[in-house]
């Protein structure tokens, strides 16, 4: 090593921690969660809004509060938070220096300069656009510099990534092949490069063009090089959510994947096809053909969906295979029943699994069909769905992670651990409950985007059912529980920051947080001749694939009573 | 574990085991019966999108529909008075889309095709026909030509579900379904 690197010893895990690993992932995860706040706010006024009763904000402020929420929580919230997890993954499961920690502070400034300036002209009223900015509509030329700016430091924190991960193996710092963890963030990161160039390209023409510098920006080309940013940033999203699943799974239950060869395989998918299934948002546009339609959402998206539909199975597999191990092996479902419920980090972690597949999931695939989206098209069952993958699993996966990396990283205690103990729970069932909500309202053609289901400014009166105006209303009280399981994250993770107890050597021996063996794995098959029980496992996926095969052919038959059309 | 490199050095050659490799035929098997469901119902399906498609300036496109509207107009609605516009079964009909209106008023006989004519003048709407709940995205540049066939009787209201601007909400049109009897 040319300098030296200041590190210290983690007394859980044993794991060499570099300063500057520890300094950018508590900056990055600091400012993840303050956007999370914000944006968060904005989608509860939002949601009041949209409760018929209630009909909060004007329609201005709504339409920009809307554009405001999609921006700060599906963009800087989550990518932020996902830096930081780069960095762990890298850096720390690798016992490795940052490298160049100089340019991942430059990332860092330059993602947070653009997420203030792309709010900044949002809350200065003329980029209500919404985050997808769809042209020829028009925002303020610095909320597309802003979101460029903002994807520049992104692609240099990836870099920074890559550059880690290859110095460590240089320095052989880890041995044999990357974790399971670090493997998962690896296709984050790949599919993040991907992203972010198709961000440029179609953001930078959109900035000059906003200067009057480009004369016009076709509107469908824009769609669909910006959907290879918008979807493509969505498998980002379950690359690292179901990275750190398994990360969870293994620091709490010491839970091994059942086989890398299988994990792997099931992230790989994810690189190599979900690029292509940004088609499923073009399926009801003109002028794109059936044919490419098919084949984008088939057989790129089945094969990716192959990937999820695997970790499914793998995920739960390796916990009930640890908790079996350590001796709750009676009947189906005692490894679930006396699994750490308590423990904010694993309920968080198992729930975003659940709510993933089962609402998350199963919507997604079923409205990127070819004929059914056009039932689903821009009603608010899309918001219903993505609510489900973004919110219930994303989120919720991040929100549990955090209970892992504020003594881990932070070295701070959880403070008001009853109240931390409850979040999950109440974020994840308003996060629940608002995605069926919306999906219902779509589901009976409700739109999204739209300040006034009443219609009461139309020249022309338009008939709505009145389950439409309770499901909004049903929406509305949904939001106001996610929005308290929120604020109690948001809350306990600043004041554990602030005033958490330091956790020195002698606090982490009487109150670990990493569990049995500092982490080791408990069980090990896939290596053994001996097959896991996985009785569990095998319900759940069989109820997940029941459930998944009618609701996708309920659809059918809900197409089947629309309009003919050819 | 997951956190560590893997125990065995060689782990892709690792065994499978039974259950996992189960779950992974019946989850591709899925993936191929959704992709067989696409296709079939693209041959015995009643409802399937056209993939007919033409590059148009809106000036044309309004030009066309204007004439449409002035030989079949068979009354004036609403305090603005939008003509509502009656063209003979299976022909061509136009609707335009432009902040914030669809126009006209379209009136379609119940059974009979159309062969619809949808373009925006402006921005991107979209085109969300209620309570049938068929929802299509309308761009300006682009004329989008699908053949319905309505197939019940009523009032229906296009509603307008792509953002387009702070009086999206307001943004409504409609389309009446007769029997072809009167
Ligand atoms: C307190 C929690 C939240 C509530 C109550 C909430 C509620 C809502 C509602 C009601 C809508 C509007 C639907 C419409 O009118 O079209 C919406 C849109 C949206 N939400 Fe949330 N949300 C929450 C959290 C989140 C989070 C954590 C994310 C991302 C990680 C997220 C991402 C989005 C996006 C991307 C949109 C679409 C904006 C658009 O159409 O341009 N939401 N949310
Ligand atoms: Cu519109
Ligand atoms: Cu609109």
């Amino acid at each position: 090593m040319a300098k030296d690197f200041k590190f210290r010893t983690c007394p859980e895990t044993g794991l060499k921690v570099h300063s500057q690993a520890d300094a950018l992932i508590k900056a990055n995860a600091v400012v993840a969660v303050v956007f999370l706040a914000i944006g968060g706010l904005f989608g509860l006024l939002v949601a009041l809004t949209r409760w018929p009763a209630v009909h909060m904000l004007d329609a201005e402020l709504f339409y920009l509060a809307l554009t405001a929420h999609g921006a700060d929580v599906l963009v800087f919230w989550i990518i932020f938070f996902e830096v930081a997890v780069l960095y762990f993954a890298s850096a720390i499961l690798l016992n490795a220096r940052i490298v160049l920690p100089k340019i991942a502070w430059l990332g860092f400034i330059l993602m947070l300069v653009g997420a203030l300036m792309a709010n900044v002209a949002v809350l200065q009223g003329e980029s209500s656009v919404m985050f997808t900015s769809y042209v020829p509509m028009k925002a303020a030329p610095h909320f597309y510099l802003g979101l460029i700016l903002f994807a520049v430091g992104a692609l240099l924190a990836v870099g920074i990534f890559f550059g880690t991960i290859l110095t460590a193996k240089k320095e052989k710092t880890y041995e044999g092949s990357l974790p399971l963890v670090t493997f998962g963030a690896l296709t984050a990161a790949i599919i993040a490069v991907y992203t972010i160039l198709s961000g440029a390209i179609i953001l930078v023409p959109t900035f000059l063009w906003s200067l009057d510098l480009i004369p016009h920006i076709d509107s469908l080309t824009y769609k669909l090089i910006w959907w290879g940013f918008g979807h493509s940033s969505q498998q980002i999203n379950v690359a690292t959510h179901v990275s750190i699943w398994y990360a969870t799974a293994a620091l709490l239950l010491g839970a091994k994947p059942l086989s890398e060869k299988v994990s792997r395989g099931a992230f790989l998918l994810y690189i190599l096809f979900l690029q292509l299934a940004s088609a499923h948002h073009l399926l009801v546009e003109p002028g794109v053909s059936s044919s490419w339609k098919i084949f984008n959402t088939s057989y790129a998206l089945y094969l990716a969906v192959l990937g999820s539909l695997i970790h499914g199975l793998s995920v739960p597999g390796a916990i009930e295979a640890a908790q079996r191990k350590r001796g709750f092996n009676k009947g189906v479902f005692e490894w679930l029943r006396k699994a750490p419920w308590g423990n904010p980090a694993f309920s968080s972690m198992f729930l975003s699994l659940v709510l993933f597949g089962f609402l998350g999931g199963i919507s997604g695939v079923t409205m990127g069909n070819e004929q059914i989206n056009l039932i689903i098209h821009n009603t608010i069952y899309v918001p219903g769905h993505f609510h489900a993958t973004v919110v219930a699993g994303t989120t919720l996966a991040f929100m549990g992670i955090t209970y892992l990396v504020v003594p881990l990283i932070f070295q701070r205690e959880i403070v008001m651990k009853g109240l931390a103990r409850w979040q999950p729970y109440l974020f994840g069932l308003g996060a629940a409950g608002i995605s069926l909500f919306m999906m219902g309202a779509g589901t009976i053609g409700i739109a999204r985007r739209h300040w006034d289901i009443t219609f009461s400014d139309a020249p022309l009166t338009v008939d709505v059912p009145g389950t439409a105006f309770m499901m909004m209303g049903l929406n509305g009280v949904f939001a106001i529980m996610a929005t308290i399981g929120g604020a109690i994250y948001v809350v306990v993770v600043v004041a554990s920051i602030l005033f958490g107890a330091k956790r020195d050597e002698a606090a982490c021996k009487a109150n670990p947080v990493v569990t049995a063996g500092g982490g080791e794995a408990v069980a090990s098959y896939g290596a053994e001749e001996e097959h896991p029980n996985l009785s569990g496992t095998i319900v759940l996926v069989t109820l997940l694939f029941v459930t998944f095969v009618l609701y996708y052919y309920v659809n059918w038959k809900f197409l089947s009573e629309v309009w003919p059309l050819s | 574990m997951a956190l560590t490199s893997p125990e065995k050095r060689i782990w892709w050659n690792e065994p499978l085991s039974k259950i996992e490799l189960t779950w992974i035929v019946i989850a591709f098997l899925w993936g191929l019966t959704m992709f067989g469901t696409m296709v079939y119902w693209h041959f015995t399906g009643e409802q399937n999108l056209s993939n007919e498609a033409y590059r148009i300036r809106p000036e044309v496109f309004a030009e066309r529909t204007e004439a449409q509207a002035e030989k079949y107009k068979v009354r004036e609605e609403g305090d603005t008075g939008i003509p509502v516009v009656k063209p003979p079964a299976g022909s061509d009909v136009y609707m335009l889309a432009r902040r914030y209106e669809f126009w006209p008023i379209l009136e379609l006989e119940k059974d009979k095709q159309y062969r619809l004519h949808l373009s925006s003048m402006d921005v991107q709407h979209g085109f969300s026909l209620q309570p049938t709940n068929i929802n299509l995205q309308i761009h300006p540049g682009y004329e989008m030509v699908l053949t319905v066939k309505p197939n019940k009787t009523g009032e229906y209201s296009v509603v307008c579900n792509e953002y387009c601007g702070v009086a999206h909400h307001a943004m409504v049109g409609r389309i009446y379904v007769v029997d072809s009897k009167k």
